[in-house]
């Protein structure tokens, strides 16, 4: 069953057109990676489905209804959360400041500071220190947190393993599972190929704004992804 | 010189910094969440005086019970403003605020003219105009600035309390740091904004209760108070109300004894103060850093 569902996105920043007529079915309980070379329109993609940048008309519906004329803050409270690109902590927070206000909607689930806390035990002892001080992958976990907590059906990551070294980007995606465990849709932007496919149940890939391939990781060789991603 | 002649000066200037820190609340509140400057905000003090004039007049209270009525109308005043004037203006551009709140200022300015006429007024209320309380060896203290210092330190110490404890608090500060991300949290920032407004617009509003009580005033006065308050905004250091509160204090000190030394140079004297805390400590007495 299609929990959320792009039909002919387009977006603009400006003048310019970033995104071109992009469909895209997410499935309930599905983890989606979109992969595409920088530019290629991903995190604009993330963005529109957020609200956080204006789209087309009713060309995004989520749970049944369409979210395409709602404002980033009534999106959250739908049940779409984001880890932003940069992470984006609110540096005069602490890092359970930062946690608690991802749960400034109230909206109802498992995931509560304790879980939180459960999944990243390093951030327990950090609690009291401003988000900031943190390591970059310990602030990668904080904002992973910040968004499970507020319940999110569909978890939209943007970027996470960006600048981190490959055993911190390792043990944040071991998070993954126990994410996915209670029943939460996950999208994954990522420039990292490999670790994209390894954990997707679709792929799709964006070049310049469009969709160039679509489907099971399995389905494709090496090469048919070299040519979405780069053309031919 | 006796003893008298040098803490006189100093105790009458820490109180009037009470004044003077109220003064600098709203403005300060108004820039630390939504980086805004109002520059209506000296004749929203006005605003606030006269408010307590109609109040007590019709209303036959004491002026300082008017304040029940007045701050809450003008906090009010302040969401509704925020609203609809003042969100829609709000972006990465500082200058369009700038101009809407100019122009306020005049419309507030000549509307109080064109209702009260140029003529100073003033409210009267009993004793405590004049009572003061004697601490010995010649020195008194006024039970009136005895009284807006506390309640200034009050609510200084409430504000603190708000964004360090409760969830506006942090979603105040988490808006603060980054709007866009806020809204990601599902923090609505127009009615957030208009929150902080209203906020900023109460605190004021007893500012302008107590100005009334403490002295008379004229429909243009907003302006001077502006500048009381960016003084103390800025000497105090941006983002911490404890340094606000010291920066009136320490404007207040200095106007005070400079008022002493020459009955004309009192306003002077705090703003030579001012000069120097921005030439020798620019972040200003507490600052608050962020590694943004």
């Amino acid at each position: 069953m299609s929990l959320c569902s792009l039909r002919h996105v387009s977006a603009f920043y400006g003048d310019f057109q970033v995104l071109f007529d992009v469909d895209i079915e997410i499935g309930e309980g599905q983890a989606v990676a979109i992969i595409g070379a920088n530019g290629a329109g991903k995190t604009t993609l993330l963005r529109s489905i957020t609200g956080m940048l204006k789209r087309t008309a009713d060309s995004i519906h989520f749970a049944g209804r369409s979210i395409t004329g709602l404002p980033a803050y009534a999106i959250v409270a739908l049940g779409i959360a984001m880890v932003p690109e940069g992470r984006r902590l609110f540096p005069s927070l602490s890092v359970e400041e930062n946690l608690m206000i991802g749960a400034h909607t109230g909206r109802p689930g498992p995931w509560t500071l304790k879980r939180v806390y459960g999944l990243f035990p390093v951030l327990f002892e950090r609690r009291r220190a401003p988000a900031t001080q943190l390591s970059g992958g310990q602030q990668q976990m904080v904002a992973i947190g910040r968004a499970l907590m507020s319940n999110p059906r569909l978890l939209l990551c943007d970027e996470i393993s960006l600048g981190l070294a490959p055993v911190v980007i390792k043990s944040i995606y071991e998070a993954f599972p126990a994410i996915r465990a209670e029943g939460t849709t996950l999208v994954v932007v990522e420039q990292d190929i490999g670790r994209a496919l390894a954990m997707a149940d679709t792929v799709t890939c964006l070049q310049e704004g469009r969709v160039t391939l679509v489907g099971r990781p399995k389905q494709f060789s090496r090469a048919d992804i070299t040519t979405a991603y780069f053309g031919s | 010189m006796s003893v008298f002649a040098l803490v006189d000066p100093v105790l009458q200037g820490l109180l009037l910094g009470g004044l003077y820190a109220l003064f600098a609340i709203g403005l300060s509140l108004s820039f630390g969440i939504m980086r805004m400057v109002n520059i209506a905000h000296g004749d929203i003090i006005i605003l606030g005086a006269y408010a307590t004039l109609v109040v007590v007049n019709q209303l036959g209270i004491h002026p300082l019970a008017a304040m029940v009525v007045v701050v809450p109308v003008l906090a009010g005043f302040g969401y509704l403003l925020q609203r609809i004037l003042l969100n829609p203006v709000l972006g990465e551009d500082i200058l369009p605020p700038l101009l809407v709140t100019f122009g306020l200022s005049v419309i507030i300015q000549n509307v109080l003219m064109a209702v009260f006429s140029a003529d100073s007024k003033g409210v009267h209320a009993d004793a405590i105009q004049t009572a003061s309380i004697s601490l010995g060896g010649g020195l008194a203290v006024g039970w009136l600035s005895l009284v807006i210092f506390v309640v200034a330190v009050a609510v200084v110490a409430g504000l603190e309390l708000l964004f360090a404890r409760t969830g506006l608090g942090r979603a105040f500060r988490a808006t603060s740091d980054d709007q866009a991300v806020a809204q990601l949290m599902g923090i609505n920032n127009r009615h957030l904004y208009a929150v902080a407004t209203a906020l900023a617009f109460g605190v004021t509003a007893i500012a302008g209760v107590f100005l009334a009580v403490r002295t008379t005033f004229i429909p243009t006065l907003g302006p001077s108070k502006l500048l009381v308050a960016f003084e103390v905004v800025i000497i105090g250091g941006m983002g911490s109300l404890w340094g606000t509160l010291a920066g009136a204090m320490l404007l207040g000190v200095a106007q005070v004894i400079g008022f002493r030394y020459d009955s004309g140079s009192g306003v002077l004297a705090g703003h030579l103060v001012f000069l120097v805390v921005l030439l020798l400590r620019p972040q200003g007495l507490i600052a608050r850093t962020r590694d943004l």
